[in-house]
């Protein structure tokens, strides 16, 4: 060992600097972007209230639309928001959750399954308004739904429907296998089981996925503008086919308005919506929470 | 219940549960046969080289041109300049989250960053619109009022989230030993970080980009909104411009009648759209599953 030469290092000035420096200047450049990211949502909630707070009002919640910005209001569009989300919900559980069942639950191992798998995964991905143009071929046209509340909640399904299924199977494999297998052993067969122990153990994970889902579709515009939801309604919906609009449709209407005035009853209107999703997104975290309580 | 009658209902049950699974088997076909049928006719009257070279985009005008690469060029700028905002920040935030916050400052940071992701498209719209464009214009004075500029930042910032919950995962999944490894040859974090970790991690990183770039060529509202409706094939972020999203909806608003040449050029362009988002999001889909495979 003793006449070996000595293994001689160079000294790469570079590579001393990003010794001392890297992860100095790494770990900066990351906390400044996620500040600016954080910043922009600030400025973006800041510039809505700022704009919106002083045309919030009783009145204004209770209003038809109107040419005169001062006395429009969203009622329309807030009634037509929960038809929608009444009827979306209706329409895309009991399949979703269907659905999520059996490729949980009896789809395994199973090729005709996979392919159903591999299907949802690609719907989660297209785009919000390819949906509103089969909405259009298909409702409007096709079964002749016209443009009415039953058109856009029959849309707003086939949207939400991969996300459901995705939530839904998430929670269905929370539910631990010793559940199922205690059930068998009593001598449920695989629906008892499933419907007995299985969903009501799984249901407060699906009915987290359920609002998730659904506070998507409050605030999708784009698929209810191409199957033709109206952008001025001075009545509520009064049945599952009547004529609609929902508050984003509303929003983008004044927001394509010139006047000043009109940006304002945007701005009030996004507060709305904000806040509408606020509540749904805190009974989904409140109910996550108290199922993660009762697991632990 | 004897035996035989059980056996009858589980299986029925089963049957009505692969129903529905196979629905979204339905929704699929759906859509490529909706934008089929009416694309097959559009087709019929203009030829398909014209549809896919020609440089004017004036379906809506007496003397017509039906060339889309003008709403080509539109989405791909603006897609282009919201890449350069969502990839490298979302990649900075994810290594900051996944790599050097500690975990408490993560469970608040992360739920914060995913805020952004879901508010609405159209409120997107209303920032890019009020907030972020004038902003900008006293910067740059030549700054037209809608512009591909704006709307790119700002949904840079939307698809941001995105970017940074996968890539976080797909660093979270590189297995410790890895890390280790490198810190035992004397590596500092941030060598660690950007020679092992991020490189291990690259399949899934890229999964994740080109999601994003599906879901930029699918944005609607911001654009509709704040970019204008101009088809124009230009490169220079400053002028209005149309995308292909934001035609779909320019028609619709208007009251096209179903079975004019001007109805089926949104079902055109919807069909091109798909195409496009399909083949990104099956790219993706297949980088991910590859990249689980290398650290199941």
């Amino acid at each position: 060992m003793s006449d070996s030469t000595p293994i001689r290092v160079d000294r790469s000035p570079t590579l001393f600097l990003e010794r001392l420096f890297g992860d100095v200047a790494l770990q900066s450049v990351a906390i400044i972007v996620v500040v600016l990211a954080l910043t922009a949502l600030g400025a973006l909630l800041y510039d809505v209230f700022s704009d919106g707070w002083s045309r919030l009002s009783w009145q204004f919640l209770t209003s038809f639309p109107s040419r005169r910005p001062a006395e429009a209001g969203i009622y329309p569009a807030l009634v037509g928001t929960l038809y929608l989300v009444g009827l979306t919900t209706i329409l895309a559980m009991p399949i979703g959750v269907a659905a999520a069942i059996y490729l949980e639950e009896y789809g395994k191992g199973n090729r005709l399954a996979r392919i159903i798998e591999i299907n949802i995964a690609n719907l989660a991905g297209v785009p919000s308004i390819i949906y509103g143009l089969l909405g259009l071929g298909l409702f409007v046209r096709t079964l002749g739904f016209g443009r009415s509340v039953m058109a856009g909640a029959g849309t707003m399904a086939l949207l939400v429907l991969p996300i459901v299924i995705l939530s839904t199977r998430e929670a269905l494999r929370t539910v631990p296998k010793s559940m199922r297998e205690g059930s068998y052993a009593l001598g449920a067969t695989k629906w008892q089981t499933i419907w007995h122990q299985v969903l009501p153990s799984a249901m407060p994970g699906v009915f987290t996925g359920l609002i998730l889902s659904l506070s998507r579709a409050i605030g999708e515009t784009a698929p209810l503008i191409t199957i033709g939801a109206l952008t001025y309604v001075p009545f509520a919906p009064d049945g599952i086919w009547s004529p609609f609009t929902v508050l984003p449709i509303q929003i983008f209407n004044w927001l394509s308005r010139p006047q000043a005035a009109f940006a304002e009853n945007a701005a009030a209107g996004i507060i709305v919506l904000l806040a509408m999703l606020l509540a749904m997104n805190s009974v989904a975290i409140i109910l996550r929470d108290r199922y993660q309580r009762n697991r632990a | 219940m004897n035996n035989r009658q059980r056996r009858v209902v589980e299986f029925g049950i089963e049957r009505m549960l692969f129903l529905c699974a196979a629905t979204s088997v339905l929704v699929t076909g759906g859509i490529i046969a909706v934008l089929l049928f009416e694309t097959i006719a559009f087709l019929r009257e203009v030829s398909i080289v014209e549809f896919l070279t020609g440089t004017e985009w004036t379906p809506l005008f007496s003397e017509k041109h039906f060339g889309v690469l003008p709403l080509v060029a539109g989405t791909a700028l603006v897609s282009a300049i919201a890449m350069v905002v969502a990839l490298p920040a979302g990649l900075l935030a994810a290594i900051y989250l996944s790599e050097y916050a500690p975990g408490r400052l993560r469970r608040i940071v992360k739920p914060l960053l995913e805020v952004l992701a879901g508010v609405p498209t159209v409120v997107y719209g209303y920032f890019a619109l009020l907030f972020v464009t004038p902003l900008l214009q006293q910067l740059i004075p030549t700054l037209s009022g809608f512009n591909a500029l704006g709307p790119g930042i700002v949904m840079g910032i939307m698809i941001l989230p995105l970017v940074s919950s996968l890539s976080e995962d797909a660093l979270h999944s590189v297995p410790n030993g890895l890390r280790e490894g490198a810190f035992a040859l004397g590596a500092t974090r941030m060598q660690a970080t950007l020679r092992v970790v991020v490189p291990a991690a690259f399949s899934g990183i890229s999964a994740s980009f080109i999601l994003a770039v599906s879901r930029a060529i699918g944005e609607t509202m911001i654009v509709a909104v704040a970019a204008g409706q101009q088809p124009r094939l230009t490169a220079n972020p400053l002028v209005p411009i149309e995308t292909m999203t934001a035609y779909i909806v320019q028609v619709s608003l208007g009251d096209t009648p179903a079975g004019t040449l001007e109805y089926r050029t949104i079902f055109a362009v919807g069909m091109l759209l798909f195409v496009m988002t399909f083949v990104l999001n099956l790219i993706s889909n297949r980088l991910r599953r590859r990249f689980r495979e290398e650290y199941a």
